[in-house]
């Protein structure tokens, strides 16, 4: 099957323009016959079933957590990108599709990335007009921050809050609809399969997880807003409940899987305590707009970091990367923090940490605050006091989140940070209408693949859930519907439906028959440790190759021994996480299968054979510019197909942050 | 910061579902590190009954970072337990010492019914949004952001309100079980920002409509929710909110 | 929305709570007022003369009775939905916690106003049945009805020492139960914001600690002083 991506031909400031302009549209009266099933609720899903019960269409909505408003995008803390140039800093559209092209290491479609760079405007003015609070300055406009990666200030912000309160905004708009009646809204379900007909996406087989029945629902299409895998790695910054379940079952369907392997190590996280530890915690990146971050010069330093001196630290970042310095985009400052503990300079107890310092940032910032109020001659401490208040205006949230999980002051002492995994660039193959292989099937923000490449920049996961929701499926799915409207509903008795019910029902009689010795959770974590240590942050062949074993061996024993209390029909969590650990059994080992095949370096996706002298990452775009669109052919069976990218306007080049 | 280890004694609410009575049941833990979280702890003691063969602890739980508000264990008599500002994923063990006994509930309220153990459902408070918690802005048809100057004090003042998480704790912690910090904090948050104003006699009028439906008590200026919220929304929320209310009805909404 | 359902929500309740109760706030200064008259020294021969005449002209003055029937609407209004909204509102959580905050999120009295409103009815009761019924009743239905005089009157009844003791108890839940309802009903009103919150609050427990202390002192003053001077 021969891959289309569907760019509008034309010049690629004009193609969306032109495609809004000419694509087909399906009149009101029809409208109200179509119905559209929406899964996930987080930014690109709320986002998207608000806009298209606005427009009229029938839509059902699902969430496996108790209300919309939970999805995982409230977590986001640091900001969203746009092109609006309010700094006068010579931002425009052109220059944040050239930074995100760049940001992603040449790995994504011209065409997605630059419709996202034009519509990020109008999230702002959507947001805004939402009443989104974003940070404003006296003067009453909207502020701006700068973010890691770029040199323009873009990024709007709401404190540390902003995912939540974009989020709260599409959840306010979708609530709306449901309470007009254009969008029912099913929380506590979970989606366990696609329902096929002719070809088409034309339903899904849901379970309702509070008395554990299993429903079938029809829908002219299927909108998959389901977000990231990257719990497949046990413990990242993803809340506990994300999964890949609906992706993957798409995927067993006929959706092909897009470069599985770009996975997102964030640079600043608190790092891992023991072996309790069940999830991590993300600061901000825009902590690194102040921070500073430094190793010992000396191995195995045990002083602590105050009896330090300036001139036995190596601020690393500055010294490999000056013209970047701290702001250099999150792979490459996972990397770096990674050697260095590699090496023998972490910090901490368990030497797997660096520091994030603020000592300077609050000098400074208390300097400037003594100057505003015309003190001059104030002692060192008191300079410092009003250091400390500048910052904990800016990051007051994150010191505080800091402080209770580690029990340590950050205003006193530097924080201790390690890289963890945070976000999947790899999903859904889609075109450029954010359709999927399977005919009606759509994937939306995270849960697709398609505009960050092989990294993401920062602030641009809240822009792209947006985009896809806002402003991008409301013309797309259109388009694609005005065939569909001589499509009645088809009954829910239909036998695709009743089919894939029974392959649910079979497969969760199968697990709960299983009735072994180790808990779902031990399996989840086993198969985090073989990810984490074989296809995170560095990755090579040997261990690739043997990490598929692994993963195959643990999948086997999993299907054997895996021990799940509990009745299906009742509220049981078990049984939910087993399904989705089953899964990600699955995901795992495509994910090894497909960076064992990409031999370069580029973006997140580092293997070690592939890298300079230096240790930056090495490219290779004779071989390797392509999209790897993996196929389901059986268990452990995937056919590659590529997906060539063609670059117009941005020339690629080594990657350089120096 | 010094580690240390701990045993202790976890009296907790078990109840299959909304249709039995439940009861207390006692749970030993040992060796719980003073570095885990409240939740880590309660992971711990799952593995456990997972491991004898019994049916673990049902707790709703998703981000473990403080703000999706899916977690809502009433600890002790205190929502989301002792620290302030605060939700139950972020309390951590160094609170408790060796030979502590602590008893868990779930959120009580009558609009809260239980679905199990711990786990309570708050779809009212979805609810109570789609009753006017929005402003009626269809997608496409903003103008430019920077075209609507907003004082910054009121846009912080509208942010600390729309930091809400909608955990329940203000309902679980009032005397009352009354919703009137969520819902207050969402009528200050629209209130206080002009894309709010065309709607705001109504939305007032609506939500507190929307509110009593859902059989939640009626806020008696008792103050337990502010001590509890996990985002410190103030009670000068829920002062707007009557302000809203009084101003709605005295100048005639034609609503209702 | 009108009338009817704009006082039937739950805040339109607690308005109809808290407005009656600043109704009922003023009446207590000017109660308050009346009775402070004892303590304004007589002249030589005379006893309680300021009282008695403030007294005669509260009970004898046309505009001040048609007043008082606002006032016991007010009081009725009050004490009605104040105990409505407390029955109603102890149904919303119907499987009790284990353990409960206690006085760590909130005051006892602020938890406590139905307890608190019924002891100061149960002493209103009483108090009417001394020093309101008797004279009210003769003004109504009795055609030789002359003023009683309240000044000989108390000094009598309060030479009770139970009596002494319920009024003073009386007072005591009066302060408790303003300590929490001076600056609830501000609350309610949406007067107290960011700017007037303290002072109203100040003001509040400054108002909740005197006045139920001078209608304190005065029982106390005539069982042990006021009446030995005679």
């Amino acid at each position: 099957m021969a891959l289309d991506s569907k760019i509008p031909a034309g010049k690629m400031d004009e193609k969306w323009g032109k495609y809004k302009s000419t694509c087909k549209l399906v009149n009101p009266a029809n409208k109200r016959q179509l119905e559209i099933i929406v899964v996930g609720t987080g930014l690109a899903g709320a986002s998207a079933a608000a806009s298209l019960g606005e427009m009229g269409y029938k839509v059902k909505a699902f969430c496996f957590q108790d209300s919309p408003r939970r999805a995982h995008s409230i977590a986001a803390q640091g900001g969203i990108n746009a092109a609006k140039n309010y700094q006068n800093d010579g931002d425009s559209t052109y220059r944040l599709f050239y930074d995100t092209i760049k940001g992603g290491d040449y790995r994504a479609r011209e065409g997605n990335v630059h419709r996202l760079a034009e519509v990020s405007t109008n999230i702002i003015d959507q947001c805004v007009a939402q009443g989104v609070p974003f940070a404003r300055e006296y003067g009453g406009l909207l502020s701006n921050r700068s973010f890691g990666g770029t040199q323009v200030q873009r990024t709007f912000y709401a404190a540390g809050q902003t995912g939540q309160q974009l989020l709260i905004g599409a959840y306010q708009a979708l609530e709306r609809q449901v309470a007009l009646g254009n969008v029912t809204m099913y929380a506590r379900h979970e989606m366990l399969d696609v329902v096929k007909i002719d070809g088409k996406a034309r339903g899904i087989i849901a379970r309702n997880l509070v008395n554990g029945e299993l429903e079938r629902h029809f829908g002219h299409a299927v909108l998959l807003c389901t977000g990231g895998y990257g719990n497949v790695f046990y413990l990242s910054t993803n809340a506990m409940g994300s999964n890949v379940t609906a992706a993957w079952k798409a995927h067993r369907k006929g959706a092909f899987f897009g470069n599985p392997c770009f996975t997102q190590i964030h640079p600043t996280c608190i790092p891992v305590s023991g072996d309790h530890q069940s999830k991590l915690t993300l600061m901000s990146e825009s902590l690194r707009n102040d921070g500073r971050i430094w190793v010992p010069k000396k191995q195995g330093d045990n002083r602590k970091p105050g009896d330090i001196p300036e001139e036995e630290r190596d601020y690393y970042l500055e010294r490999r990367y000056p013209a970047f310095g701290n702001l250099v985009p999150r792979d490459v400052a996972s990397r770096a923090a990674k050697e260095r503990c590699d090496a023998g300079y972490g910090v901490g107890s368990s030497k797997m940490a660096v520091y994030l310092d603020f000592a300077a940032a609050i000098e400074r910032y208390g300097k400037i605050e003594a100057n505003k109020q015309g003190k001059s001659n104030l002692d060192k401490d008191a300079v410092i006091a009003l250091g400390k208040d500048v910052v904990k205006e800016k990051y007051g949230n994150l010191f505080d989140m800091y402080a209770k999980i580690t029990g340590e002051n950050p205003y006193e002492v530097p924080m201790r940070i390690y890289p963890a995994v945070h976000y999947t660039m790899g999903g859904l193959w889609v075109d450029y209408e954010l359709m999927t292989t399977v005919p009606n099937l759509y994937a939306l923000g995270e849960a697709n693949f398609s505009d960050h490449g092989a990294n993401r920049l920062g602030a641009s996961a809240l822009m792209q859930g947006l985009a896809d929701g806002y402003f991008v499926i409301p013309y797309t799915l259109g388009n694609n519907l005005a065939d569909d409207i001589r499509t009645k509903s088809i009954p829910t008795d239909h036998p695709a439906f009743i089919a894939a019910e029974k392959e649910v029902s079979d497969r969760i009689n199968k697990l709960m028959s299983i009735k072994g010795k180790e808990s779902v959770e031990s399996f989840h974590k086993r198969l985090g440790k073989i990810m984490w240590d074989k296809c995170g942050m560095g990755r090579n062949a040997e261990g690739l190759k043997h990490a598929i074993k692994e993963i195959q061996q643990l999948r086997k024993d999993f299907w054997s021994n895996v021990r799940i209390p509990g009745e299906v029909n009742e509220f049981n969590p078990e049984l939910d996480k087993a399904g989705r650990v089953a899964d990600f059994l699955e995901l795992g080992e495509l994910m090894c299968i497909d960076a064992l095949d990409r031999e370069e370096s580029c973006g997140g996706h580092f293997r070690e054979e592939f890298q300079t002298e230096e240790g930056e990452a090495l490219r290779d775009d004779e071989k390797f510019m392509y999209v790897s669109a993996w196929e389901f052919k059986g268990d452990s069976q995937y056919e590659l197909h590529k997906e060539e990218l063609k670059y117009e306007i941005v020339h690629p080049s080594a990657r350089s942050y120096k | 910061m010094q580690h240390y280890n701990m045993n202790l004694t976890l009296k907790v609410w078990r109840q299959r579902s909304n249709k039995v009575k439940g009861h207390f049941e006692s749970f030993q833990v040992k060796n719980i590190s003073s570095e885990m979280s409240f939740l880590e702890m309660f992971d711990v003691l799952n593995e456990q009954l997972v491991a004898e063969g019994k049916d673990p602890i049902a707790f709703d739980h998703d981000c473990r970072e403080g703000i999706c508000g899916m977690c809502s264990m009433y600890i002790n008599g205190r929502a989301h337990g002792p620290w302030t500002q605060n939700t139950t994923c972020q309390l951590h063990m160094r609170e408790y010492k060796d030979g502590d006994t602590i008893v868990v509930e779930p959120w009580r309220a009558e609009s809260f019914p239980v679905i199990r153990d711990l786990v309570v459902d708050r779809s009212a408070f979805d609810r109570i949004i789609g009753a006017g918690g929005y402003v009626s802005v269809n997608t496409g048809n903003a103008v430019d952001a920077n075209s609507l100057p907003i004082e910054k004090q009121k846009a912080d003042e509208a942010f600390a309100a729309a930091s809400c998480i909608g955990c329940g704790a203000c309902v679980a912690a009032c005397p009352n079980a009354s919703a009137m910090l969520f819902v207050s904090a969402k009528i200050a948050h629209l209130a206080l920002l002009p894309q709010g104003e065309p709607e705001r006699k109504n939305r007032a009028v609506n939500m507190i409509q929307q509110m009593d439906t859902e059989g939640f008590g009626s806020c008696t200026n008792i103050g337990a929710c502010e001590a509890e919220c996990p985002k410190g929304i103030s009670l000068e929320n829920i002062a707007r909110l009557n302000r809203e209310y009084v101003g709605a009805i005295f100048s005639g909404s034609n609503n209702g | 929305m009108n009338w009817k359902n704009a006082f039937s929500t739950s805040i339109g309740k607690k308005i109809l709570v808290g407005g009656t109760g600043l109704f009922l706030i003023l009446f207590l200064v000017v109660h308050c007022y009346v009775n402070a008259m004892i303590f304004w020294p007589d002249e030589p021969g005379e006893t309680g003369k300021h009282f008695t005449e403030a007294a005669a002209f509260m009970g004898g003055n046309v505009a001040i009775r048609i007043m008082e029937i606002g006032l016991f609407a007010g009081l009725i209004i009050h004490i009605v939905q104040g105990l409505l909204l407390w029955s109603q509102n102890s149904k919303r959580r119907p499987v009790r916690y284990e353990v409960s905050a206690g006085n760590n999120t909130s005051r006892w009295y602020s938890r406590s106003m139905g307890l608190l409103g019924t002891l100061i009815l149960l002493f209103l009761i009483l108090h009417l049945y001394h020093f309101w019924a008797p004279n009210r009743y003769g003004q109504a239905f009795d055609a030789a009805w002359r003023e009683e005089d309240l000044y000989e009157k108390m000094v009598k009844v309060f030479s009770q020492m139970w009596v002494v003791v319920v009024y003073v108890l009386g007072c005591v839940s009066l302060a408790w139960h303003l300590m929490h309802g001076f600056f609830s009903a501000f609350q309610t009103f949406g007067l107290t914001t960011h700017r007037y919150k303290a002072t109203i609050k100040s003001v509040g427990v400054a108002f909740s600690i005197l006045i139920p202390l001078i209608f304190a002192a005065m029982p106390v003053y005539l069982h042990f002083i006021g009446s030995s001077g005679h």
